[in-house]
């Protein structure tokens, strides 16, 4: 019987040499005339030990990482096949600490199963949600999702079960789910990792979402920076048509539910929810006026559900085990597990699933390991490019949405970029208003033409040129920005700008 | 490739996707993965075919960076600016890769081989600095790292 073997085939993974580690590990097999079956996973998220093989020995995972292909040849000597010790030995990945100290209620499935294998998502509990959502009332899966209180995890946390009841209760012929997979907030890639390594977990999310509220027709519009996600979600949706999960008579229920996948062209703004209805509609992506609101009006003027990757793919988990499992966990107003991603300057870099409440500094730390530079962690970002700097002071903040608002700090998407103290934060503040300058769609005039201006400035300030003055400035501009843009774009921008002025004003040249 | 099949190239995948609903957008991905960039005489047939103006067209393809209606290098190396990738040190990277190509942002080597784009987060924020070309994603890029990267690759070419 061949023995198998788990590579990652996350894309991750393979940017640091999965598929060179892969490519090894067949060729010494057949060499020795061994015969394995090797499935290209999903990644555990643990991606300091990527490239990670996992063996299946007596039934149990046993791990090596992180394993270059010169390290093939000695694995093999080791017997790794049937678990033999080896330096590279990591024993079973969920034993280690970083891993078992999480939640994986989201990312169940994530670095476990062959991703595009229909037989092993059902294996390991899929389309259980899809299966008691076919056996309740539109209402009745409604109230799950708002019971669970689940929130949009793409960043503005409102309520997914309150957007799924207006949807639901605008009557329409047509109406539209659309997934928002523009996963454009640099320090994120949760989205990714479910798109690469469990994509029929959002497919079943999108389902029972368009079960829900009347949709029929559903949209992933992806980035289209993320190639393997991109094959990955195509592959999944072709079985899943294939089996009957999706199409005109889903498990033969008489119902009717189609799924594609668009791709944007890399535009960050058409991670906001109306720029990507323009976009998907075929136009340039300029944010709309709100109201109305994309429920009542969204796609082709049609009621639309708009929703993030990691809240369409925790619905499966909230319809099979019930709202109230899954509002258990969190804290406050923030119920459930948020999947966070430790990226930048860390040494333990990955994915932590984990309920709402941990502090940022066990986040950082505990897990994350401190900086991988070793220099002490002067700031982090949190909630991508529009999130503000949080500086050491403010590490003991819970992972909580109303703690971070109250320190004027965003949560969002649970991207958390660190950096040491090598890094200069008027820069940083500088990069701010560029990227909000080379992205803005151009149709509010503070983002548009704020942006620019915000650039100079800040150029001003770091040349010293008329300093006081000119934060000044930078101050009003950014109460400009905050108040006056039509989207979040414009309106967050002044987040990193002025968390940076105000917590390293040293950076700027000026007193605090 | 020729003026007839670039044409002949267009008007099929027009005729493929036009009936879809917001077809304008995989239309114009498929010519870019057909051509290679979405050269300036396709835009009246799309226009023609989708009952646009052409300026609603060249509207679009403007809007958009990665849309190009230029030819692009054999390789287009999409190097991430974004803050994880700046954490990392991405800054001294792009000097580097800037340097060693002789090409800033949105230009293409003389021999035609590399074009330069600046891309902000590819999602590989676990492994920064990243860089993509074609397909392939690129996770720790260092200057070595780059150079041995396109070293291969100019020798493929």
């Amino acid at each position: 019987m061949s023995i198998t073997v788990y590579i990652s085939g996350d894309s991750t993974a393979i940017s640091i040499g999965a598929n060179r580690t892969a490519a090894a590990v067949v060729k010494e097999a057949a060499q020795r005339g061994v015969e394995i079956n090797l499935v290209r996973n999903g990644s555990r998220g643990l991606y300091w030990l990527e490239p990670l093989i996992e063996v299946v020995v007596n039934n149990e995972r046993v791990a090596y990482g992180a394993v270059k292909p010169s390290d093939v040849a000695s694995l093999f000597d080791a017997d790794f096949l049937n678990g033999g010790q080896h330096p590279l030995a990591l024993g079973s990945v969920e034993e280690i600490p970083y891993f078992k100290k999480q939640q994986r209620l989201t990312f169940a499935r994530v670095g476990i199963t062959d991703p595009i294998s229909l037989d092993d998502y059902i294996a390991h509990d899929g389309y259980r949600g899809l299966k008691n959502a076919l056996a309740s009332s539109q209402a009745e899966v409604v109230k799950q999702v708002t019971d669970s209180g689940l929130r949009g995890r793409g960043g503005a946390a409102f309520p997914t079960g309150i957007k799924w009841n207006t949807v639901l209760n605008t009557p329409s012929e047509q109406k539209y789910i659309i997934c928002n997979a523009d996963e454009g907030d640099s320090g994120t890639f949760s989205d990714r990792m479910i798109m690469e390594g469990d994509p029929f977990v959002l497919i079943e999310g999108m389902t029972i979402a368009g079960l829900a509220v009347g949709a029929n027709q559903g949209y992933i519009y992806l980035r289209v920076e993320y190639p393997h996600a991109h094959k990955a979600l195509n592959a999944a949706i072709a079985k899943a048509y294939e089996a009957g999960y999706l199409g005109d008579n889903i498990q033969g229920s008489g119902k009717k539910f189609d799924l594609e996948v668009r791709l944007g062209a890399g535009a960050y703004v058409c991670g906001e929810e109306t720029s990507l209805m323009e976009s998907l509609e075929g136009k340039r992506g300029l944010v709309r006026f709100k109201p109305p609101l994309p429920a009542i009006s969204g796609l082709f003027g049609k009621p639309t559900v708009v929703n993030n990757v990691i809240s369409l793919a925790s619905v499966p988990i909230i319809l099979d085990k019930g709202g109230d499992y899954y509002r258990d966990f969190g804290m406050g107003r923030s119920r459930g597990t948020l999947p966070l991603q430790l990226a930048g300057n860390l040494k333990h870099t990955g994915l932590v699933e984990i309920a709402f409440g941990m502090t940022l500094r066990e986040l950082l730390y505990d897990f994350g390991g401190g900086s991988t530079t070793g220099r002490p962690i002067k700031a982090v970002q949190v909630g991508g490019p529009l999130g503000a700097f949080v500086p050491e002071s403010q590490f003991d903040t819970p992972l909580d949405y109303e703690a971070f608002a109250a320190n004027w700090t965003v949560l969002g998407h649970g991207g958390v970029v660190a950096f040491d103290d090598t890094m200069n934060m008027a820069e940083m503040a500088r990069y701010a208003m560029e990227f909000c300058a080379i992205e803005s769609c151009g149709k509010c005039t503070p983002c548009r033409i704020g942006s620019t201006r915000g650039m100079e400035v800040m150029d001003d300030i770091i040349n010293n040129v008329d300093r006081e003055k000119n934060v000044v400035l930078l101050r009003s501009l950014c109460d400009t920005l905050l108040n006056g843009s039509l989207c979040a774009l414009g309106g967050m921008t002044p987040y990193p700008v002025l968390s940076a002025l105000n917590h390293f004003p040293e950076d700027f040249g000026i007193d605090g | 490739m020729t003026e007839s099949t670039t044409t002949e190239t267009v008007q099929s995948i027009i005729a493929e996707l036009k009936d879809k609903p917001g077809a304008l957008l995989p239309i114009l991905h498929g010519i870019q993965d057909a051509l290679g960039y979405i050269p300036a005489d396709s835009v009246p047939a799309i226009a023609g075919g989708l009952n646009l103006s052409r300026a609603e067209v060249h509207g679009v393809i403007s809007f958009y960076h990665y849309f190009r209606d230029t030819p692009a290098g054999k390789h287009t190396v999409h190097l991430c600016r974004a803050e994880s990738c700046q954490s990392m040190g991405s800054n001294a990277l792009e000097a580097h890769v800037k340097n060693t190509l002789g090409i800033d942002y949105h230009e293409t080597t003389a021999d035609g081989l590399f074009s330069l784009e600046p891309v902000y987060c590819l999602g590989n924020c676990a492994c920064s600095p990243a860089m993509q070309i074609g397909e392939e994603i690129y996770g720790r890029v260092s200057a070595e790292s780059f150079d041995e990267i396109i070293n291969d690759l100019g020798v493929e070419a």
